[in-house]
């Protein structure tokens, strides 16, 4: 039996309640930045998923995406309802620490990627829509493609492309079935004259929590508390912070004042970008990714977004597929063998053959997500409709879909 | 009887609020609203969504007055809100028919003391 390390087991535990926090810390970013008709309908959307990705995960999600492998594409069903999943370290994973707590700490990543979607199609689409296409989406998109990169067989992990914390398959995933969601959906009505951002101190409190929760998501990828997991912290803590000081300096020196909801979705932007390459950067790589990312982000969400028309409600394209994207080619330049031993050098190190690979690997998982998520919704849509009626769009989701209101006017 | 209703800065109150007393006048009700005037307001900008002359914060503050006390509540609440600045305010006076105070069953002007 493999040696569980308690030092490794204690920060693997603190990591996924670090990680399972960014869930209510996304609904509070985007819960913010919605009218104030639907700040509950959001909240709802990502605690609820709470609930229903854990479920899955237990029962097949798990043992799909880690399971025993079949043809590098997916994993099967011989850990359903965790079979064989126990407190013994599975040494193909993670060997320090039991074998549960890894599946857990992969089930806040589960409960996490379909929450990032939410921004795309915020303030429109039904409830039970949401829960329906949530639930195929994790089983047919993540599942498979978490298995590509991270599982046991997977054939991205075999082919050499890096993915530190899940650049490709948590942003990448669900930026690109932000995109199909924003373009299944349509706009809202009313867009792009609709109000403005309900509650930035919201947003903010919640861009605080996704930056404390994503040194789980991050320097926890390193499954162990050792010298990788604290170079992949410093990664983290610099690319958010480069990439909130771009995005506000760019909105400054193009005549504008720098804004508060740019600062903090500048930050996002950074930690986004720089998922992917946190175990693998040095901390000066991790400032240049930031910065980028910063930079490409605040081009996609200010600038294209409004040329192209489509209505990315609170940027979950623009911040999480550009940015996780910019991410994966970046680590493509920035990676080196200096800071992991066990990954790979970028052209900056000597070494163009790793850019290839992280380029397969992106264009690969964003087409067959945005392919797939494309299909489910209008699979979703011919069962049960995607959007509420106008009627009830204008009233908002919250009243309409929860019978609530975050807000009483007198009382 | 006259109505009074004044749309002012918000950091005004304080002074309008003080002038008022100075007058004698004790019916006051104050509350936040949102207003512009000829100006428009300030663009307010969201990532690519821009406001262009949005809204202001303002307060609105309504006084019942006597016939008799109608210009020294006015003056007053002028007083208190001037700074000579764009986006002072205005103050509306409106005939007002009658006033009744709810737990005597007083009505006119004696309800308004």
């Amino acid at each position: 039996m493999a040696e569980i390390d308690t030092g490794d087991t204690a920060w693997m535990i603190v990591s996924t309640a670090l990680v399972m926090l960014m869930t209510p810390g996304l609904a509070f970013f985007y819960g913010g930045l919605v009218r104030r008709k639907n700040v509950l309908s959001i909240m709802m959307q990502c605690f609820v998923l709470l609930g229903v990705m854990s479920i899955q995960w237990v029962f097949f999600g798990y043992s799909l995406a880690f399971g025993p492998d079949h043809g590098g594409f997916i994993g099967d069903f011989s850990w359903a309802a965790l079979i064989g999943v126990g407190a013994e370290p599975n040494a193909d994973y993670a060997a320090t620490i039991p074998h549960t707590l890894f599946m857990v700490f992969q089930m806040m990543f589960a409960v996490l990627t379909p929450a990032l979607i939410i921004g795309a199609f915020a303030e429109r689409m039904k409830f039970s829509a949401f829960v329906l296409f949530s639930v195929l989406w994790a089983t047919i998109v993540y599942d498979p493609v978490a298995h590509w990169v991270w599982g046991v067989g997977g054939w991205l992990r075999d082919l050499g492309a890096l993915d530190f914390a899940g650049g490709t398959v948590v942003h990448i995933n669900a930026g690109m079935a932000a995109l199909a969601a924003a373009l299944v959906l349509g706009k809202r009505k009313g867009y792009p004259d609709t109000s403005p951002p309900h509650n930035l101190p919201f947003a903010i409190l919640g861009a605080a929590l996704l930056w404390f929760g994503w040194f789980g998501f991050n320097a926890g990828s390193a499954l162990g508390a050792n010298g990788l997991s604290v170079s992949a912290f410093v990664a983290t803590q610099l690319g958010a912070a480069a990439a909130a000081v771009a995005w506000a300096a760019v909105e400054w020196i193009k005549g504008r004042r720098p804004t508060a909801l740019g600062t903090i979705s500048g930050a996002v932007a950074g930690l986004v970008a720089v998922t992917p390459a946190a175990g693998f950067v040095t901390p000066l790589g991790a400032l240049g990714i930031g910065a980028l990312a910063g930079l490409v982000c605040y081009l996609a969400v200010v600038v294209v977004k409004g040329r192209l028309g489509y209505d990315d409600s609170l940027d979950a394209f623009g911040v999480h597929g550009i940015g996780g994207m910019l991410g994966a080619l970046l680590t493509g330049f920035w990676a080196t063998t200096v800071i992991n031993p066990a990954g790979a050098d970028g052209v900056f190190h000597g070494n163009g053959k790793l850019l290839l690979w992280q380029f397969v690997a992106l264009v690969v998982c964003a087409a067959y997500s945005f392919i797939l998520s494309y299909g489910l919704l209008k699979l979703v849509d011919k069962v049960v409709g995607l959007r509420v009626s106008e009627e009830n769009e204008g009233i908002g989701l919250d009243l309409t879909q929860h019978s609530e209101s975050a807000y009483t006017l007198v009382g | 009887m006259k109505y009074i209703i004044a749309i002012i800065q918000p950091d005004r109150l304080d002074e309008v609020m003080a002038a008022l007393e100075e007058e004698e006048v004790n019916l006051i009700t104050v509350s936040d609203v949102m207003g512009r005037g000829r100006q428009k307001g300030v663009a307010e900008v969201y990532r690519s969504h821009v406001e262009k002359g949005g809204l202001l914060h303002k307060i609105k503050v309504e006084v019942a007055v006597s016939n008799n006390n109608v210009w020294q509540a006015v003056d007053a609440i002028a007083r208190g809100a001037r700074t000579g600045h764009i986006g002072d305010g205005k103050v509306f006076v409106l005939e007002m028919e009658e006033c009744l105070r709810i737990r005597t069953g007083e009505t006119g002007v004696s309800a308004l003391a």
